[in-house]
């Protein structure tokens, strides 16, 4: 019997006393709660617990403030798509990782920001760009629009599709590993700046 | 390369060497210490904690009682996606698996990152002897591998190991498997951690395959899910051009919105976080972004064995948070090496032993013994694994297996004679003389703990207890004695 047909095989002969048995009640009501007040308030708080850097700005204002969090970092990369302009910034023509590895920075949206976690979801669709972008260069900007805002984890995971790849990031990689002292930086961008756009 | 935990001795003497250790003992208190506060907070934090626990609970139950459809599911989402699924019935089928892709590839090494699956089935191992460096990239996994020790702990590996002596093993081990560690290196961990970056972000650049595991896998969608916190799990899941990936088959859940419960139970649970840093989820391939040959594994590796076992299958819901290391008295004075096994602590206690089967293997036996039964673990637990329950289970069956076909257990013989001893004044006063004499004249015990002096050994019978605990030194005069010559205590 080859692998897939043996382990199939003892899973049901493990099981066979639950033969006709009812499943078990899932309660669901941590999906409706009320969402709190000043959701956005929230995600800023919680994102800057994590010791990145929050600004909060309007729509007209978001180019400026990108110019800002980029400060002297000189090779950029803007994200495909990404509905800002970023002055010089270079485009994704399919870098490998050693020629990323030479930028200092990468400016991209995000899908949904997270309040209760202060988490932003990339999906690395239009705006947001391959995986590897928001990666390999140490300085990651990151521009969420207030109304992609929402309260907790099932709102995101209910607003996310699951067939794209998916990245949550809450605050800038991070390590306890030695004495559990908390080190940010480790493999990816020590450096997280998160704009939110509009109110 | 990690060295195994074959050949480790039993639960009392591994505990034993690690309760003398004090270095390790500081830092298992330091560490447990404070990720119990930081827990402790962010679920006061989640009114619904108790129904996510619940709902987590019932999810993962459900799932397992219907395991073939969910994984057939599985199966059939992640190769519409472009994904290659295997089957494998053990740990040698996995690695031989794992070793087949990358051989296909003609690479002489692999990027890891961190997966308790992996460690199980001695995979570095394996394809070390197959020629292939398996690099591991979790700060604290390097840091265990470079040292050539054991992991301790779920979550932090390296939780016996001090800043100083992590300077020491990157000082000396880094130059010799890639980019040496810069000379001025000093022991601030922001500056080790530096180290780690540049060392390794070398092997990334280049890593043609990589391996990892899956904190959860959905069936309906066929999504893995990889849950981590320094960014090497990003760069593992998205550089290479292929990607492995062992997963556990008790690791499926039905649908992309149970993950809700989980991606909240699990950070809060495990680092005392509201959320990890990086969290990671692929559906097979995407075309133009990240490994473009893509393969799962699904492990048994004694899972069905554990899920035919109706009371000890709850084991089974764990997502391996570690919340219950933490907050296990026993844990915090022995660490992890002294279960001898890649899952220690309260659910190592019951996982390994249901895994493996008891009766065969000593050190798997003593297990379900490791623990006071004080109900701690169960008390944290996200996914409401009742540990005790399972602990005393499992002591009936180790009870039962040597019973009968071997000779009884030391524990069984001791407790009849004490039954016989205790049950008759003048033998209970012979024995007692025996023991004051002992205490009189050897006063060489050892120190326990505490400061306490301790009896090393007591002789047979007292040598079937004895030899599993420590028994305080007894008093040089029992109070029968006493009483006796002091009429009661006025003379
Ligand atoms: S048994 Fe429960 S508390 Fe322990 S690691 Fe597993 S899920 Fe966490």
């Amino acid at each position: 019997m080859n692998a897939r047909e043996e382990i199939l095989g003892r899973i049901r002969e493990a099981v066979a006393d639950r033969a006709g048995a009812e499943p078990v009640h899932v309660p669901r009501g941590y999906r409706t709660l009320p969402a709190p007040d000043g959701v956005v308030d929230l995600f800023v708080d919680r994102v800057e617990d994590y010791r990145a850097v929050v600004t909060r700005c309007t729509a007209a204002e978001v180019p400026a403030r990108i110019r800002e969090a980029l400060g002297t970092a000189g090779r950029v990369l803007a994200a495909p798509g990404l509905r800002y302009d970023v002055d010089g910034a270079v485009v994704d023509d399919g870098q490998t990782a050693l020629e990323l590895d030479r930028l200092d920075a990468v400016v991209t949206e995000a899908s949904v920001g997270i309040a209760s976690t202060g988490t932003i979801v990339l999906e690395h669709g239009t705006g947001q760009g391959r995986r590897a972008l928001s990666l390999v260069p140490d300085l990651h900007v990151c521009v969420v629009r207030a109304d992609q805002i929402v309260p907790g984890v099932p709102e995101a995971v209910a607003a996310l599709d699951p067939q794209r790849p998916q990245t949550w990031i809450s605050g800038p990689s991070a390590t306890s590993d030695i004495e559990l002292d908390r080190v940010e930086g480790v493999h990816g961008p020590r450096n997280l700046h998160v704009i939110v756009a509009g109110d | 390369m990690t060295a195994t935990f074959v050949g480790m001795p039993a639960f009392p003497g591994a505990a034993r060497t690690a309760l003398a250790d004090t270095q390790l003992r500081q830092n298992l208190a330091h560490a447990t210490g404070t990720i119990r506060t930081k827990r402790a907070r962010v679920v006061g934090e989640v009114e619904e904690w108790e129904e996510l626990r619940l709902a987590g609970a019932a999810i993962k139950d459900n799932t397992l009682h219907h395991l073939d459809e969910h994984l057939l599911r599985l199966e059939e989402s992640l190769t519409e996606l472009g994904a290659t699924v295997h089957w494998a019935r053990d740990a040698e089928e996995a690695c031989r698996i794992v070793a087949e892709v990358a051989r296909g590839h003609g690479v002489d090494e692999v990027v890891k990152v961190k997966s308790m699956a992996t460690q199980e089935i001695g995979l570095n191992e394996h394809l070390a002897e197959e020629g292939i460096l398996a690099w591991e990239t979790d700060l604290a996994e390097l840091i265990v591998q470079l040292g050539d020790d054991l992991p301790s702990h779920i979550l932090v590996p390296a939780i016996h190991r001090n800043r100083a002596e992590i300077r020491e093993i990157f000082r000396r081990e880094m130059g010799k498997v890639g980019r040496p560690a810069p000379e001025d290196l000093t022991d601030v961990p922001a500056e080790l951690a530096g180290a780690a970056r540049l060392h390794l972000r070398e092997k990334f650049l280049r890593a043609k395959v990589g391996v990892s595991g899956a904190n959860f896998a959905v069936a309906d969608t066929g999504t893995l899910v990889v849950v981590e916190s320094e960014g090497n799990g990003r760069m593992c899941l998205t550089l290479p051009e292929v990607l492995v990936s062992v997963v556990g088959v008790e690791k499926v859940v039905p649908t992309w919105g149970d993950l809700d419960v989980f991606l909240q139970l699990l950070p809060r649970s495990s680092t005392g976080e509201r959320m990890n840093p990086y969290t990671s989820t692929w559906a097979g391939i995407s075309p133009g972004d990240g490994p473009q040959e893509v393969h799962v594994v699904l492990l048994d590796n004694g899972r069905t064995k554990a899920l035919a076992d109706t009371v000890g299958r709850q084991a089974l819901r764990c997502i391996r948070c570690s919340a219950c290391l933490n907050v296990c008295p026993v844990y915090e004075r022995t660490g992890g090496h002294a279960y001898g096994s890649v899952y220690p602590g309260p659910i190592g206690a019951i996982l390994n032993p249901l895994l493996k089967g008891v009766g065969h293997d000593d050190q798997v036996d003593s297990l379900p013994y490791a623990s006071s039964l004080c109900g701690a673990c169960f008390e944290v637990c996200p996914v409401r694994i009742d540990i005790p329950e399972v602990l005393v289970h499992l002591r009936s069956q180790v009870v039962d297996t040597h019973r009968g076909h071997k000779p009884p257990k030391p524990e069984a013989v001791a407790m009849r004679t004490a039954a016989w001893t205790l049950g008759d004044a003048r033998r209970l006063g012979l024995a007692e003389r025996a023991s004051g004499l002992v205490g009189r004249l050897t006063r060489r015990g050892r120190a326990l703990p505490g400061g306490r002096r301790a009896l090393g050994r007591l002789p047979w019978p007292g040598s079937l207890w004895s030899d599993a605990r420590d028994l305080p030194q007894p008093p040089t005069e029992s109070f029968r004695a006493w009483w006796k010559r002091t009429s009661g205590g006025r003379g």
